[in-house]
């Protein structure tokens, strides 16, 4: 039970990895790093069962903070997109010498 | 002062009693210029805002204006000349005081201790006796004559309280010059009267030409200084203490006469002397310094401060003494500079050139005096030649002030000070006229006026300082020709500014008038002291013949036996070491004789002179053709600032541009700046990591993550 929870979870995590460095949509790079918290919050739970609760305090931790998270990155997308009408990465590259 | 320094000073006024000499509040002497200088400064300050602000507004200069004038014009008025009035009677007080007392030692008051490391120990004491009391009354007595002076003669100035500060200033450090007990105290004022006189010259310092001359004699007297710091070094090598009493007594033990340390000693202490006191070769920046007002040149460069490198040549009589070569040099340097200066002040038209020569030739006269062993007649001859100098200078003033004032008022572009534009000016100012007559007697050496005995015991001296010596009398012959040789341009400068027609221009002449009451009032004390400040030190045996005996006059030799406590010791050195002083010149014939010859002589040069410079035609300086031949070569002076300028200025100037260009622009900043390129080099590599694109970032940072992964686990 146990192995099958932490491959899917790296599973998850692999492709949440991925999407972030191979997309350019800041809408979906944003899913993705959800997608790699709650893979990690997968095998969190996975092994509370046997390394004891304190796993699964850790998941409401890592909810609170995505939560937290999403509502700051959505605002900062959405005024990006105010600016530039556009949520593509590869056109806010000023965040340079 | 603190409470734990009291005991000194209580164990000094005891000291001081128990010579018989108690004198009179000495360090207040010192406080009331520096007082003077601390209000006036105030005010200056105050007045030179004031006065910034009104250029900035486009107003005119406050105080260009004759009436209603500020408070910060009127309060230096009284402030200065009366600081200086106080210390003088205060002086005169202790001066009395002292004359009284057979006073063998001198009276030292110790402040407080200056420095104290290891060996040496320097107290801020100041020390009275016979040569530092006759410094103060002449610093201070004629100090305060040109300070009412210089009251009518830059009252129109907007700069007025910041020259009373610069002028209160310089008197305080020249008081410290001559009243410290040690050499590092001299220093001080040593240092402090350099830089009074650096500001005063450069006072009008929105002229290039003068602020140039300032910095002149600022450099050329870091030479001179060069030389009074290695003495002041080798004095504490050898004797661990740098108090005049301390080495003064111990030298005629400790050192080996005419042995390499004292001849060294007096060598560099003659080359400081020299700079101060302009004397070949460091006199250059004297006639130059004539850029200030003309009270300072009165003043500083020409009654008090340029003297005293006789006044350390004096106060060290003893290592003098014990050093014929050092001696000799002096003599030898103020010989060629007194005959040298001479003649270049035949060729002056300027009126200030002719009397700054004047000065530096007369400098050369008391150093040939100091040199030849004749202390006394040394400072005979500086106490006089403040006298008549002054006025000189005072006079000079005067009539620069009238003239400047004839050719203002018609907008005329000529050179107020040069002699050819004035002539005829006795009919205008009459006072000036014959006071300044009285001085140029004085300085031209004609009995019975002040110069003639004191020049003539310098001649006398010289002649008679070492019998049968080739070189003594040689320096003779120049003293003699010199001597002719300044009645000769005093006469000169008289006539071309006082007599003949008036060359200034009709509509000019107009305006030419008397100096007021407050500058013609020194004139005329200052032509008193030349006429009789000469009696104090007539010779026994001139008095007897000249003067048939007159019973008013029982001050024979007065000045040698004031100051026979402080040259009695050198006086022996010298009579045991070289033999006494010879009875008759170098050609025959004493005291009385020669002292008649001069006189003659030099009368004769002053009529012959006026007579042949009255028979001239002189045309107004615009008019003038340049001078020719050897006149010329006179006028340019030598062309000694030319040669300067070739061997010194510009090879230093050169070397200093070969440092600046070479050594400090390629070297020093080439390598700073090579490794900040390298460091620069380095950060551009870097930066080509930050693209900018958040995918990149990310890409890194993972690769990162899997690195750190990868050996945690492997």
């Amino acid at each position: 039970m146990l192995a099958e929870a932490l491959v899917l979870s790296a599973i998850l995590f692999v492709i949440g990895t991925l999407g972030v460095l191979v997309r350019r949509n800041a809408i979906i790079m944003f899913l993705c790093i959800e997608l790699q918290l709650n893979a990690v919050n997968l095998s969190f739970v996975a092994l509370a069962r046997y390394l004891g609760i304190e796993g699964q305090l850790y998941v409401f931790f890592v909810m609170t903070v995505a939560a937290a998270e999403a509502a700051v990155g959505l605002a900062i997308i959405i005024s990006i997109f105010r600016h530039y009408e556009s949520v593509n990465v590869e056109n806010f590259n000023l965040l340079k010498w | 002062m603190s409470a734990s320094t009291l005991p000194t000073v209580v164990a000094s006024v005891a000291q001081g009693t128990g010579s018989g000499f108690d004198p009179v509040l000495p360090g207040l002497i010192l406080l009331l210029p520096l007082l003077g200088f601390a209000l006036n400064g105030a005010l200056a300050l105050v007045s030179g805002s004031r006065s910034a602000t009104a250029l900035r507004e486009g107003r005119e200069e406050a105080g260009h204006d004759s009436g209603g004038r500020p408070l910060t014009h009127t309060l230096p008025t009284w402030i200065g000349p009366g600081v200086m009035l106080a210390a003088f009677l205060l002086t005169l007080v202790n001066f009395v005081g002292m004359l009284g007392v057979e006073l063998v030692e001198p009276v030292i008051r110790s402040y407080w201790t200056w420095m104290a490391t290891g060996a040496l120990s320097i107290e801020a004491a100041i020390q009275l006796d016979q040569l530092s009391l006759i410094m103060m009354m002449v610093i201070t007595g004629v100090g305060f004559l040109i300070h009412v002076f210089s009251v009518g003669y830059m009252k129109e100035d907007p700069g007025y309280p910041r020259y009373f500060a610069y002028l209160n200033l310089f008197v305080f450090f020249m008081l410290i010059l001559v009243m410290g007990a040690n050499f590092p105290m001299m220093f001080v004022g040593w240092e402090g009267v350099g830089l009074c006189s650096y500001l005063l010259i450069g006072f009008w310092f929105r002229d290039r030409e003068k602020a140039d001359a300032g910095k002149k004699a600022f450099i050329v007297n870091r030479v001179g200084d060069f030389g009074l710091l290695v003495a002041m070094f080798i004095l504490f090598a050898v004797f661990g203490t740098l108090d005049y009493q301390g080495i003064f007594e111990a030298a005629p033990d400790t050192l080996v006469y005419g042995g390499a340390t004292v001849t060294a000693v007096t060598l560099f202490l003659l080359l400081g002397a020299a700079g101060k006191s302009a004397q070949v070769p460091l006199y250059v920046w004297l006639p130059d310094a004539m850029a200030g007002p003309t009270p300072v040149s009165a003043l500083i460069h020409a009654a008090t401060m340029v003297t005293a490198g006789v006044y350390l040549v004096a106060r060290s009589s003893v290592l003098f003494a014990m050093a014929p070569v050092g001696a000799a040099a002096v003599a030898t340097v103020g010989a060629v500079t007194a005959l040298f200066a001479a003649t270049i002040a035949l060729k002056q038209y300027d009126i200030k050139k002719v009397l700054a020569y004047s000065t530096v030739s007369q400098l050369g006269f008391m150093f040939m005096g100091v040199g030849v062993g004749a202390y006394a007649a040394g400072v005979f001859h500086l106490m006089t030649h403040a006298f008549f100098k002054a006025l000189l200078f005072l006079g000079a003033g005067a009539v620069i002030h009238s003239m400047h004032h004839a050719l203002h008022a018609t907008h005329k572009d000529w050179d107020a000070q040069d002699m050819r534009n004035m002539g005829g000016l006795r009919r205008f100012m009459p006072a000036t006229w014959i006071t300044m007559w009285v001085a140029t007697l004085a300085i031209a050496g004609i009995w019975p006026f002040a110069g003639f005995f004191s020049k003539d015991e310098i001649i006398w001296y010289v002649g008679t300082s070492a019998p049968a010596s080739v070189l003594y009398t040689v320096l003779w012959g120049m003293a003699i020709a010199t001597a002719l040789l300044t009645a000769f341009y005093m006469t000169r400068m008289m006539v071309m500014t006082f007599h003949g027609p008036n060359r200034t221009g009709a509509d000019e002449a107009k305006h030419l008038h008397e100096a007021p009451p407050n500058m013609t009032i020194p004139l005329g004390i200052l032509a008193v002291l030349s006429v009789f400040g000469g009696w104090i030190n007539v010779p026994g045996s001139v008095r007897e013949s000249f003067f048939g005996g007159f019973g008013f006059l029982p001050m024979s030799d007065w000045l040698d036996r004031w100051l026979e406590p402080l040259t009695a010791t050198a006086y022996q050195i010298r009579v045991d070491q070289l033999g006494a002083y010879a009875s008759t010149s170098p050609v025959g014939g004493g005291h009385v004789l020669w002292g008649a010859i001069a006189t003659g002589l030099a009368l004769a040069v002053v009529i012959i002179g006026a007579r042949a410079v009255a028979s001239r035609e002189i045309r107004p300086a615009v008019e003038s053709p340049e001078p020719t031949g050897f006149g010329k070569v006179l006028h340019d002076k030598w062309y000694v600032d030319e040669l300067y300028d070739r061997i010194i200025v510009r090879p230093i100037q050169a070397l200093s541009r070969a440092c600046w260009r070479w050594i400090d622009q390629v070297i020093i900043d080439g390598t700073v700046n090579a490794v900040g390129s390298v460091a620069r080099g380095f950060g551009w590599f870097g930066s080509l990591v930050q693209t900018g694109q958040m995918n990149t970032y990310a890409f890194i940072l993972t690769l990162g993550a899997l690195v750190i992964l990868g050996v945690l686990i492997l």
